[in-house]
């Protein structure tokens, strides 16, 4: 069967998470890719370039600006004529997105995939990763999410893919793009670090959070990540939440700075390679999946602990 | 203008979900269930909206088995104005699938004809984050997903979005569906007058049938099994010790 897996760009450039979905797509079997976008000739030229991808489908024009679902959907729906899956990543885009192809094709989504086990058999994480289901789907085409933690990142280089221009359809004038307040920064990506230093309620406020945490992860040439908690009270931005219902990530090391641990939390982070928890509580929750746990007042330790590295 | 919220009934975000022995799912009996968090933010937002008197009814939608009447009339000791539960045998229960419960939601969005429809942007129990999404799909509406903002004007709302990369500002027309994300706003609790209150306002019982709706499920669970369990560490004493650990790992020189 062929994959059709869907392009997510910034700037003319693939985001990292494209990479995975392609590697999960080619375990369906052949790969094309899926470019969506005002101007996109250079992002379908490094499609066409990542290992695995053999064709390269691109709707171009004013109306699929910033990947408006209401406009991207259907021209997705319709290219999906011609194949048995649609892949996307599983990031704020993909899941915008693939739910709104899935329902104008008939089709129940698999959120959200682990792995591949046939060419209609998942498995995915439900209850805050609780538990693990495998799933078999009935559906005649497959539209699928994929969790970037789960498969390794095809390289960008490697293929030399042929670009083929789609109906790009027409503006459905149902939405328009107003703003993107992008939070700025030059540490690495969250999703895509291999160190992460993460902060919690604890820290006590914005001004706190960036003393203790910003000097650590620069000390380490790590992202920062927050716990709901520390998001919800606006020391750290939307984007740096992880858990359940923020981002997953799986980083090398990732230090848990003030947080206790709750399930929703863990969800996100629990599978990073090794965990190390520094909290004043002995008795908090995250010690009973860190590797490393230091149990002391936060205040003391971090800026010691980056002194010292 | 009409707001249609809908509300599922899952286990409380509290309780540690256990996987059953028999890798047939996760255990719920004797499990407290809530209304999912995300859906109480959406009501709590359908009822700002009518405060603001931009809302003038609120319809609470819920699909599942009868105990889904309960999250139903904790919507409405909230604020809504009248419920609808659409009642699934017992031998399926709170299992409808996304694609089904969007048809489902499609269906009473044609009876009642709503400005806007408000769902959470996901249930904690699937973790599917896929509802709202389809039912835009199937009613050809615009969707205003992970709504950290919602401002109304003319005819038109204003959504901001929390994305992976921000916060992204969309407008849409009316009608539309919004997903809440956990910032949009605090959900208030019902007081005690309000909940008795809650019990007389309306609440209608209908069936997928009904409705002209085949909710025979498309995704198999083949299996539930646990995750790979993490073993505890060890404690360090002292930041030198653990500099040290770091070392080893080779994070720092
Ligand atoms: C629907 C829903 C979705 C959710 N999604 C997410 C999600 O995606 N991500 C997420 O993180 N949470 C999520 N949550 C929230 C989650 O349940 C917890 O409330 C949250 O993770 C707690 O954050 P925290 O650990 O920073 O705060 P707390 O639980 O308050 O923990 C603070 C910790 O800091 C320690 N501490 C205090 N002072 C010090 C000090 N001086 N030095 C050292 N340690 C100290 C305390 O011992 C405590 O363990 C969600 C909740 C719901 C209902
Ligand atoms: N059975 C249901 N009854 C009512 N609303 C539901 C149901 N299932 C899903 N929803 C709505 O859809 C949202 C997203 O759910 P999901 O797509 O399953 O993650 C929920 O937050 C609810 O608002």
């Amino acid at each position: 069967m062929t994959a059709l897996v869907y392009v997510e760009h910034e700037n003319g450039e693939v985001r990292d998470a494209t990479l995975a979905a392609v590697t999960a797509g080619s375990k369906l079997g052949e790969v094309h890719a899926f470019v969506a976008g005002n101007n996109v000739a250079a992002v379908a030229d490094a499609a066409a370039k990542i290992a695995g991808v053999s064709k390269v489908l691109v709707a171009d024009g004013p109306h699929l600006d910033h990947g408006l679902a209401e406009n991207v959907a259907p021209v997705a729906a319709a290219a999906m004529a011609n194949y048995a899956a649609f892949v996307a990543a599983s990031t704020t885009t993909g899941r915008n997105l693939a739910p709104r192809v899935a329902a104008l094709l008939d089709v129940m989504q698999i959120s959200d995939i682990l792995s591949v086990e046939d060419d209609s058999i998942f498995t995915r994480p439900i209850y805050a990763g609780n538990a693990i289901a495998t799933v078999r789907s009935s559906d005649s085409k497959k539209v699928i999410t994929v969790r970037g933690t789960a498969f390794e990142k095809a390289s960008r280089e490697g293929a030399s893919a042929s670009i083929e221009p789609v109906d790009a359809g027409s503006d459905s004038a149902l939405s328009s793009f107003v703003a993107m307040d992008a939070s700025e920064s030059e540490r690495p990506e969250l999703t895509s670090a291999k160190i992460i230093v993460s902060g919690g309620r604890a820290l006590g406020s914005a001004e706190q959070f960036h003393a203790l945490i910003d000097p650590l992860a620069d000390k380490l040439g790590a992202a920062v990540g927050a716990s709901r908690a520390a998001v919800d009270a606006g020391y750290a931005p939307n984007d740096y939440q992880v858990g359940q219902t923020g981002k997953i990530v799986a980083p090398e090391i990732y230090i848990a700075i003030g947080i206790s641990g709750a399930i929703q939390h863990l969800a996100g982070m629990k599978d990073s390679r090794v965990i190390v928890a520094i909290n004043k509580d002995e008795e908090a929750p995250i010690f009973q999946v860190a590797d490393i746990g230091l149990v002391g007042d936060l205040f003391k330790i971090v800026p010691e602990l980056t002194e010292k590295l | 203008m009409k707001v249609l919220v809908a509300v599922k009934r899952v286990i409380d975000f509290n309780v540690k979900p256990r996987v059953k022995m028999d890798g047939s799912g996760v255990d719920l009996a004797n499990v407290k269930m809530s209304m999912n968090p995300f859906d109480e933010i959406a009501v709590e937002e359908a009822i700002r909206l009518k405060e603001r008197g931009v809302a003038t009814e609120i319809v609470a939608v819920s699909i599942g088995p009868q105990k889904a009447q309960e999250t139903l009339r904790t919507s409405l000791a909230m604020g809504a104005d009248r419920a609808i539960l659409v009642q699934t045998p017992d031998d399926i229960g709170s299992e409808v699938e996304p694609l089904a419960v969007a048809k489902i939601l499609a269906k009473i969005a044609s009876e009642e004809q709503p400005g806007m429809i408000i769902l959470g942007k996901q249930a904690i129990d699937d973790d599917s984050n896929q509802t709202g999404q389809m039912l835009a799909a199937l009613l050809g509406w615009p969707q205003g997903t992970f709504a950290s903002k919602v401002e109304h004007a003319d005819g038109q709302v204003t959504v901001t979005r929390e994305v992976d990369g921000g916060l992204e500002t969309d407008r849409l027309k009316l009608p539309a569906v919004i997903t809440t994300d956990l910032r949009l706003n605090e959900p208030r609790y019902a007081s005690l007058p309000n909940i008795m209150k809650a019990k007389s306002k309306p609440l209608a019982t209908r069936t997928a049938d009904e409705l002209g709706v085949d909710i025979t499920r498309r995704l198999e669970t083949l299996k539930v099994a646990e995750p790979p369990k993490r073993q505890a560490g060890d404690k360090v004493g002292s930041v030198d010790e653990l500099v040290g650990k770091l070392k080893t790992l080779g994070v720092v020189q």
